[in-house]
């Protein structure tokens, strides 16, 4: 969508400005002109919400770096020292901790909407690239932020996932030896946590502003996947989007409102406000709630190569959603079938959180033994339930994405965005 | 069709919440605490008797690490008087730090000494090191209690049961000896002998000295040691509430007349 350029430098310096360092013009191109399709539904306003997010973590955690120590005989009570003594070190913590269960809420109706709305299809590969990109970046950073703390969650998770990468063959115990800086969880690991996890989120800002640019060239996705024809389908983007954006995010502002002031430590888990102790293991090790789906699946392989491959995999499938896609149509709106495939999808990937949280040999449904064990685990546990759930999550990137796009009968498509949108009144979705 | 799937994926979230907490040992029973509920306030009688529970019962065995004698006289605190902004002043809280001993060092001569406790002071430790406390509990680290009604799932609710959930095992599940049974310890058998006993502190305001009084009083101590920022947090999250509201509700007004001529 990016056009011509409408921007009228109004005063004498302004003119200026622009022969020499057209910002002025980039914002206005970018932000006030820039056409967006008409039809935008309040999925679309998770853009803008991921922006505040990104902003909201770097300032609190700028602060927050100021007042913490990261040490492992200092951490946990540097934190305390923050939440006690801090002006306003409880609230700044509080939002930035609740703000990455915030961001990743944000950023998984983001994907979702993408899926559904087939926002990763051509013109869009690369756009959609990058967002998995900055998805990847998101859980490096969420993973060693939980970290430092210090407390035994931290600890023990950091365990549990370095040991994970030993598990790849050759490069695996090279690649856990520098991330532990020695050869266990300890100080230096802390330390090169700390400093990675100032480093990550200014990457993500940087993938971002490539993301914005991919997303200006090709321009918005919108609800009925028919690219824009004329000016009819557009609206300029301020005040247009800008309102409607702001309205989302005040909205999404009082959900982070809500569990910062009344309920902090809701996704949180209580132990990590005991202080790390490497030789007291948690009885039962969980990764943050944003997490869980991929632990289900790494759970759900018994070897653990493979586990860690599954794990990786799942979303490595994302990356190569756009070329697994085959249907012509881009929006599921036109996809009956497809939505059928898509909500299974969605619960599966809440069963697989469920299957996360739980003890593997636990069972399901309560009392019920079937006495029938494969792979050394009953039927009814919540690792079969994970494997199932695995199998669907993959099935559907790799068989239901291909064979469907082939064989479906999609409903008719409209001829462009404004013809649905004047014309018929009864909307859907 | 997306407004049925996010229904949906609601309620599963919903049903999520619950099925979160599960453990082996029995639930808490609820307490309706003061500082509950989006306007909860620590009741500071409830505090200062929480407090004594704790001097003169857990502190015996149980560090309070992040705690400074300041604290006790801080906004929310149980010695906070509205006359003494800085608790330095408290003459409470200052009697309360006086009447320890804590290890300094002689300013001149650099000798170890014994001083009487300033405000600044933190809570003195029940044992010098982390050995020596095992050494003195059959071998079990007493927790430090700053945090605990926030390290454990249950909160301040697990923390008034544990101190009532002492009693005879049921048959089979008798715990090995030097352990004690409580129904609501994960496991059950717990090394810390039964703390509280009906009258075994004396309340100052006249509170009846029941193990359930004394149970709750100290869980609720520990849960204002544990968030001392509770209330302020509380008090300012309504001043949020109402703004995000009204903010929200005039972008909404924006965003209606923006767009009253388009159609979407």
């Amino acid at each position: 969508m990016s056009g011509h350029s409408t921007y009228q430098p109004k005063n004498a310096f302004s003119r200026w400005m622009d022969a020499r360092l057209p910002v002025g013009r980039l914002v206005w191109d970018s932000f006030v002109d820039y056409p967006t399709p008409r039809n935008l539904n309040y999925w679309w306003t998770f853009g803008g919400i991921l922006s505040l997010c990104l902003g909201v973590q770097i300032l609190t955690g700028v602060v927050l770096a100021m007042h913490y120590t990261p040490s492992a005989a200092g951490a946990f009570n540097s934190v305390e020292h923050i939440m006690r003594n801090v002006n306003y070190g409880w609230l700044i913590r509080y939002i930035h901790a609740n703000g990455a269960s915030m961001f990743f809420i944000a950023v998984y109706l983001h994907m979702l909407r993408g899926l559904y709305y087939g926002s990763y299809k051509a013109p869009r590969e690369i756009l959609w690239l990058l967002g998995c990109v900055i998805y990847l970046l998101m859980m490096a950073t969420a993973f060693m932020g939980y970290v430092l703390p210090w407390g035994q969650m931290s600890f023990h998770g950091a365990v549990v996932i370095t040991n994970l990468l030993g598990a790849f063959p050759i490069v695996g115990e090279t690649i856990t030896t520098l991330l532990w800086g020695g050869f266990a969880v300890d100080e230096p690991t802390l330390k090169r946590f700390f400093s990675l996890h100032y480093l990550l989120p200014f990457m993500i800002a940087g993938v971002v502003i490539l993301h914005i640019w991919a997303l200006h060239v090709v321009g918005q996705n919108n609800p009925t996947g028919v690219e824009p024809k004329s000016k009819a389908d557009t609206v300029p983007f301020t005040p247009y989007a800008t309102v409607k954006d702001g309205f989302a995010m005040s909205v999404f502002l009082v959900l982070f409102a809500i569990f910062v002031f009344y309920m902090p430590n809701a996704l949180g888990h209580a132990d990590n406000y005991v202080p790390a102790n490497p030789l007291v293991t948690p009885s039962h090790i969980v990764p943050e709630w944003y997490f869980l789906p991929f632990y289900a699946i790494l759970r759900a392989v018994p070897d653990k190569l493979m586990g860690v491959l599954a794990m990786f995999g799942a979303i490595a499938c994302l990356f190569a959603l756009p070329w697994l896609d085959t249907s012509k149509v881009k929006s599921m709106r036109y996809r009956p079938q497809a939505q059928l495939y898509f909500v299974i999808f969605l619960v599966i990937c809440v069963i697989l959180g469920f299957c996360g949280a739980k003890l593997p040999d636990d069972q399901v449904i309560p009392g019920l033994e079937t006495g029938i064990k494969v792979l050394e685990s009953d039927l009814n546990s919540w690792v079969w339930l994970s494997r199932i759930a695995t199998l669907y999550y993959f099935a559907y990137f790799l068989v239901v994405m291909p064979v469907l796009g082939l064989t479906e009968k999609p409903r008719p498509v409209p001829e462009t965005i404004s013809s649905p949108v004047l014309g018929d009144s009864d909307k859907k979705d | 069709m997306l407004r049925k799937v996010t229904l949906l994926a609601a309620a599963l979230v919903l049903m999520g919440g619950s099925a979160l907490a599960a453990s082996n040992a029995e639930k808490a029973p609820d307490v309706a605490f003061s500082f509950e509920g989006p306007f909860g306030k620590y009741d500071q009688a409830q505090l200062q008797r929480g407090y004594k529970v704790y001097r003169e019962v857990c502190s015996a065995c149980h560090s309070m690490n992040l705690l400074s004698f300041r604290n006790l006289g801080d906004r929310g605190g149980p010695f906070y008087d509205p006359k003494y902004e800085t608790s330095n002043d408290n003459p409470y809280v200052k009697a309360i730090a006086a009447e320890a001993q804590i290890d300094d060092i002689d300013g001149e001569t650099g000798d170890p000494i014994k001083r009487p406790g300033t405000p600044a002071d933190r809570f003195p430790k029940p044992f010098p090191n982390d050995v020596a406390a095992k050494a003195s509990n059959g071998g079990a680290l007493p927790p430090d209690l700053s945090l605990i009604a926030k390290a454990r799932a249950g909160g301040p609710e697990y923390v008034a049961a544990l101190m009532q959930g002492y009693g005879a095992a049921p048959h089979g599940h008798e715990p090995p000896p030097g352990l004690h049974y409580n129904k609501y310890f994960p496991g059950g058998a717990i090394a810390m002998a039964a703390p509280l006993a009906p009258g075994k502190v004396e309340f100052d305001d006249g509170t009846k000295s029941t193990l359930k009084n004394q149970a709750r009083d100290v869980a609720a101590f520990l849960m204002w040691a544990a968030e001392p920022k509770l209330e302020e947090r509380k008090q300012m999250g309504a001043a949020v509430m109402v703004f995000l509201v009204l903010f929200a509700g005039l972008l909404y007004a924006s965003y209606r007349r923006v767009w009253r001529n388009e159609s979407h």
